[in-house]
């Protein structure tokens, strides 16, 4: 399979003073692909894709993201890039209405145009379900919603790459089934990173699938495959 | 939304333009200060209720303008308005200066390293007393008092002189806080890291949220200087760099009328009191720590907060 990588890490290795949480990973990923990465607690998930978001600075290796060595730039450029980024702990503006952080994502590529905006905002309240919220302060909404939020802060960047990390921590069921819809709907424009526990999420939305375990990836595969890998039942699906 | 923040700010202009033919001269005199210093106070809220970078050190920045000013008048004769376009460029460049050294800092880092560069600036003040009259400081000649043909030492022309500054000031920041960059500001007051993963540039925004906040603040020292005619070290002194972050809270920071607000209460407060009792000071102290505990956001920010939503 000939495939256009997206985004792309060479050796990659972050030390934690004496720790070792990544270890030299090789990781390619295809244009327009919906990747999930698992992997048990504390395996380097989060550590790999803040590298990959500017976050943390690597300790060697290289990512390239569109033909670009990105390694050395701040995140926020590598956000004008095209990365869009959602926090494992949510991170909103608590005290903003929801109106005005999505318009906060919206504007950053569309600084001249108001109406577009507003429009746009429209656009991505209504797909995440918010819009009669549009006008409350954020602080005022559920756990759930303020994730909600945080998604359609990540859509209103319009990424052509969306690195959600645990977006459906803590979230009920009616709003995860929201979740993988709008994820769906995604799929084609946006190449998704999707770090992820829920293996149901993960096995009907991802296209492909990384595991990774003691900062290394232990397989990569379809979910069929990665269902019926040993290595990756031994270390973290569990046998049944 | 946003027209009625404009709509309120030139009402409250066209308010004291009003004002001055109702009030006796001597609040005449004292309103035309207040306007002056409320464009020092929404220099130091831009930096402060905006950006959300608590600054102990902008005395500096007002003394800036006031020296800048004062001494290019008086040393070199310059006239009111080179003195003026002279002060503003020096603020300019003083105000980046101190924001590449003070940006490596955040936090209370931030506020001991602003009040740290402030007492250097009044130390150094102290030090040329020779040319900046030190404590004692200096008057400013006639010549320095005439802009435009308009003699400032005219009560007249002292109060719409002021007013005028004080609308231009207002007025820009309306429009200001709406743009892309004003709430990019914002942005950063609530969330730092979550601006800068949304793509903004933080260290340029805050760089010059400090700009703007520095020369405005140089703007009041320098004008200060011109429509009331002296400049002394007193302004550099840490008291001047309290008294706005003072105003601003007791106003409600991060609205637009909110130093303004805070301005009038404190003077007035002052001058009231004082008119009972020699020991005034209790009373300004008893109402200020009333007002943090029934008004911590401000005057303005508990109207904001109860009433109306739409105030920026």
């Amino acid at each position: 399979m000939v495939t256009i990588s997206h985004l792309s890490t060479k050796g990659l290795v972050k030390n934690f003073g004496g720790i070792k949480a990544i270890k030299d990973v090789d990781f390619d990923l295809p244009k327009g692909q919906i990747r999930a990465l698992i992997g048990p607690n504390g395996a380097g998930k989060s550590t790999f894709v803040g590298m990959i978001s500017g976050r943390i600075a690597p300790s060697q290796g290289k990512i390239f993201f569109a033909d670009q060595n990105i390694t050395n730039l701040p995140a926020h450029k590598r956000i004008c890039l095209g990365i869009a980024y959602t926090f494992q702990i949510t991170s909103v503006f608590s005290r903003l209405t929801v109106h005005e952080n999505v318009a906060l994502a919206v504007r950053r590529n569309r600084q001249f145009n108001r109406t577009e905006v507003e429009e746009q905002v429209c656009n991505i309240l209504t797909k995440v379900g918010l819009l009669n919220r549009s006008s409350s302060e954020v602080r005022e909404l559920s756990y759930g919603h303020q994730r909600l939020l945080e998604i359609a802060m990540g859509l209103g960047q319009e990424p052509s790459l969306f690195i959600l990390d645990e977006p459906t921590q803590g979230l009920a069921e009616s709003e995860i089934l929201a979740f993988s819809s709008i994820l769906k709907s995604m799929s084609g424009n946006t190449t998704v990173l999707l770090i992820e526990h829920n293996m149901d999420i993960v096995m009907a939305t991802a296209e492909y699938i990384t595991v990774m375990n003691f900062g290394q990836i232990l397989a990569e595969g379809t979910p069929s495959e990665i269902r019926s890998n040993e290595a990756v039942q031994l270390a973290y699906l569990g046998k049944t | 939304m946003k027209e009625k923040n404009l709509i309120l700010n030139i009402g409250v202009v066209l308010l004291l333009a009003l004002l001055f033919f109702f009030v006796s001269d001597y609040h005449d005199g004292i309103i035309a200060r207040i306007l002056i210093l409320a464009i020092f106070a929404m220099g130091y809220n831009l930096l402060f209720g905006y950006t959300g970078m608590l600054s102990l050190g902008h005395a500096m920045f007002f003394a800036t303008g006031m020296y800048g000013y004062g001494l290019s008048v008086e040393l070199w004769n310059f006239t009111a308005l080179e003195g003026l376009v002279f002060s503003l460029l020096v603020s300019l460049l003083f105000s980046m200066g101190i924001g590449i050294l003070t940006l490596r800092t955040k936090g209370v880092a931030f506020m001991i390293v602003t009040l740290m560069f402030s007492q250097v600036f009044y130390l150094v003040v102290l030090l040329f007393s020779e040319y900046t009259g030190g404590d004692e400081g200096f008057v400013i000649s006639p010549q320095g008092r005439t802009l435009f043909g308009l003699n400032f030492v005219d009560p007249t022309n002292k109060y719409f002189a002021s007013l005028f500054l004080f609308a231009l000031v207002l007025l820009s920041l309306t429009l200001f806080v709406r743009t892309r960059t004003g709430k990019c500001f914002v942005a950063i007051r609530e969330n730092e890291q979550r601006a800068e993963m949304l793509g903004y540039d933080v260290w340029t925004h805050k760089f010059l949220a400090i700009i703007i906040s520095g020369v405005i603040s140089g703007l009041g020292g320098a004008t200060y200087t011109l429509i009331f005619g002296y400049a002394g070290a007193a302004f550099a002194e840490v008291h001047y760099s309290i008294l706005p972050l003072l105003w601003v809270l007791l106003g409600g920071a991060g609205t637009l009328v909110g130093p303004l607000i805070g301005t009038v209460f404190a003077f007035y407060l002052i001058d009231i009191s004082s008119g009972f009792t020699s020991a005034y000071l209790l009373i300004v102290g008893l109402v200020i720590v009333l007002l943090t505990l029934f008004a911590p956001q401000g005057l303005a920010g508990e109207i904001k907060r109860k009433v109306a939503p739409w105030l920026l």
